[in-house]
């Protein structure tokens, strides 16, 4: 048996924006405690498993939205999960439909799996692409990637990962995800967990249930440094256009 | 010539001047002007000079520049061809290629986004369509509305000739008045698994793909067994001038859309024997003792394609860019597996080189260095082969750094 199980949902479904990729840091992250790790992809038509650490739900089409919903609700090992200590973490679409409401771009609404008090609905003018940095209270600060044309609207019942500095992030407030105990949603794409160790140990950590010591990935932080000055760079250029 | 109006020649001259002024005082292709100029000036008369020839246009995410000139190659068994084998391939490259086009047939490998365009501009006898997958996602975050456009552009166009396997592809050929079908011999291969026609899942995704409204995988009349091209159930033999399986379907594919024009086992050993090189991809160049192939991939499914293809034993050099029409989006790296490539001299470069050498580490692969130019990461490299591998912009930065035409 591993010491933990990382279960992709439905990747041909809900895996368009990379999802692979946080499955492949947590393994990483994991291993790098001489933790051994296994990642699963759960495909369509098959039992969800309730042996699972982690379950990650993916970006998907829109068009993929209704027929996710209708399999995932029926599986009952997924809105069992935060109860068993196992961690949920939903991106791009996935994030959504954690939340109890989704409205699609056509006006339509389908309701979700209820596990995140969240409503989303389409941002109003345009879909949200580029890179997006985020300072999180509780992951420091975070980088990543965003192709959305989500808003999501916050209930009582979670807290946002953190504040928005430069991307669009939930759509307003300049909030960006959302937390609930081990349930996370966010619309930082695939990877966010590669290019934010400190993300990825937080899901480990609560998957888990056990401190982990912190490791450093040098090159990890190269890639950091150097996004996050590309980003200082572009918004420099942008004022200067403005002038 | 009679018919062609002097508006038309005046503007052709005003092009042809531009376009030398281009390329030989502004050191840039000609082609994209010279198409802008005459689509300004004299658009009506590129449209009706479109419909005095025969025009075969190919489009897909991945291979259109090499089904291009095999189809291209195989027609010239037939007599002159034109083609825009710059790859210049929206509309300014496309109306240049039309307005200076001598040839009867013509060839134009269009960009997906721009099929329709194409299509109701120069109304084409034929439309190649070879697939449809992930890329550039933050233009086209959705496969379908593509398929959608392409099947409403397909009713003006008499024949579709399609890849079996992907279903977005075949249901967008069935806009067209008659189809035919190349079949990969892979099963069903897409990144969607929503069925284009009623948007439910397909119920099966297996060597048949068939969707519970109807929509099915057709039969195919040039297929691929065991490595053979078989047209019409005649096998014509082995295709393996250009490596990977992806080139094979890219044949079978090029001798479907000219099987009615071109007699099949004369097209093949054309297009075996005539397209080596497609653009500088899978060119051969020597430097420094390095063997070096070059290679080009986009996206995520061109660059697992491209993987298979590496010589046994080469070393690599992977090229990682994210400007201009590669996208500003790195992410998909995740999508694509590189375990294949532990225990293997590999070097990474290119603007964003530590991304992909993030992702190299995450499977297992450690590159060493970090190089800002391609060749002092060729330099890294043992002497010997090398299989290059680059992004849309970094094909570029190598061809310009290896000194490759
Ligand atoms: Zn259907």
């Amino acid at each position: 048996m591993p010491d933990l199980t990382v279960a992709i949902v439905y990747p041909e479904l809900l895996g368009l924006y990379a999802d692979r990729g946080n499955a492949i840091a947590l393994r990483h992250r994991a291993e790098l405690r001489g933790l051994s790790c296994e990642v699963r992809d759960i495909h369509l038509g098959e039992a969800l498993p309730e042996a699972v650490d982690v379950y990650i739900i993916g970006g998907g089409e829109d068009a993929a939205l209704g027929p996710a919903i209708r399999e995932l609700r029926s599986q009952r090992a997924l809105v069992g999960a935060p109860d068993r200590g196992a961690v949920v973490l939903g991106v791009c679409a996935g994030f959504q439909l954690l939340g109890r409401r989704l409205e699609a771009p056509d006006g339509s609404s389908v309701e979700g799996l209820g596990m995140l008090d969240i409503e989303s609905r389409p941002l109003p003018d345009r879909r949200a692409v580029g890179e997006i940095a985020v300072q999180s209270p509780l992951l420091g600060e975070l980088q990543g990637f965003e192709n959305h044309r989500g808003d999501a609207l916050l209930g009582e019942g979670v807290t946002p990962i953190g504040t928005v500095e430069h991307g669009v992030g939930n759509g307003h407030g300049n909030q960006e995800g959302a937390i609930d105990g081990n349930v996370v949603g966010t619309y930082l794409h695939g990877p966010a967990l590669v290019r934010n160790p400190v993300f990825a140990d937080y899901v480990l950590a609560g998957a888990t249930g056990a401190e982990l010591e912190p490791v450093e990935d040098e090159l990890v932080e190269r890639l950091r440094a150097e996004r996050r000055a590309a980003l200082v760079h572009e918004r420099r250029g942008r004022r200067r256009r403005r002038w | 010539m009679t018919g062609i109006s002097i508006r038309y020649r005046a503007a052709l001259a005003l092009a042809r001047a531009l376009a030398w002024a281009s390329r030989h005082l502004l050191h840039r292709g000609g082609n994209v002007i010279g198409g802008a100029v005459m689509l300004r000036l004299a658009g009506g008369g590129i449209a009706a000079k479109a419909r005095r020839h025969r025009i075969t246009i190919v489009t897909g995410t991945n291979g259109k520049s090499t089904t291009t000139a095999m189809i291209t190659a195989a027609l010239r068994v037939r007599g002159a061809v034109d083609t825009n084998a710059d790859g210049s391939n929206t509309s300014h490259g496309l109306a240049w290629c039309v307005a200076t086009a001598k040839a009867h047939e013509i060839v134009l490998e269009v960009d997906e986004s721009w099929l329709p365009w194409a299509v109701d501009t120069f109304g084409p006898a034929a439309a190649v369509l070879l697939n449809l997958t992930r890329d550039q996602l933050h233009r086209r975050p959705e496969i379908q509305p593509m398929a959608a456009a392409w099947r409403t552009a397909l009713q003006a166009v008499p024949c579709a000739v399609a890849v079996a396997e992907d279903p977005a592809v075949v249901w967008a050929a069935y806009g067209a008045r008659r189809t035919e079908f190349a079949s990969t011999g892979d099963g069903w291969t897409s990144d969607t698994v929503l069925c284009p026609q009623c948007g439910e899942v397909l119920h099966d995704r297996r060597e048949v793909w068939a969707c519970n409204c109807g929509l099915t995988m057709p039969a195919a009349t040039v297929e691929i067994r065991d490595q053979r091209i078989v047209v019409d159930g005649q096998d014509l033999g082995i295709y393996e001038r250009l490596p990977g399986h992806v080139n094979v379907v890219n044949a079978a594919v090029a001798l479907a859309a000219t099987r009615d024009q071109v007699e099949p086992t004369r097209a093949l050993a054309a297009i075996a024997e005539q397209v080596g090189d497609v653009a500088g991809r899978y060119r051969d160049v020597t430097v420094e003792g390095r063997r070096t192939r070059l290679l080009l991939a986009k996206n995520p499914a061109g660059w697992q394609a491209v993987l298979g293809m590496l010589r046994e034993g080469a070393s690599i050099l992977l090229v990682f860019s994210a400007e201009g029409v590669d996208g500003r989006d790195t992410t998909w790296l995740y999508d694509v597996s590189f375990e294949g490539l532990r225990g293997r001299p590999t070097a990474v470069a290119g603007q964003r080189g530590t991304d992909l050498a993030v992702r190299l580490h995450l499977d297992g692969i450690d590159v060493g260095d970090l190089h800002r130019s391609v060749r002092s990461a060729l330099m890294a490299l043992p002497e010997g082969e090398v299989d290059v591998v680059a992004t849309y912009a970094s094909f570029q930065t190598v061809r310009r750094e290896l000194h490759v035409a």
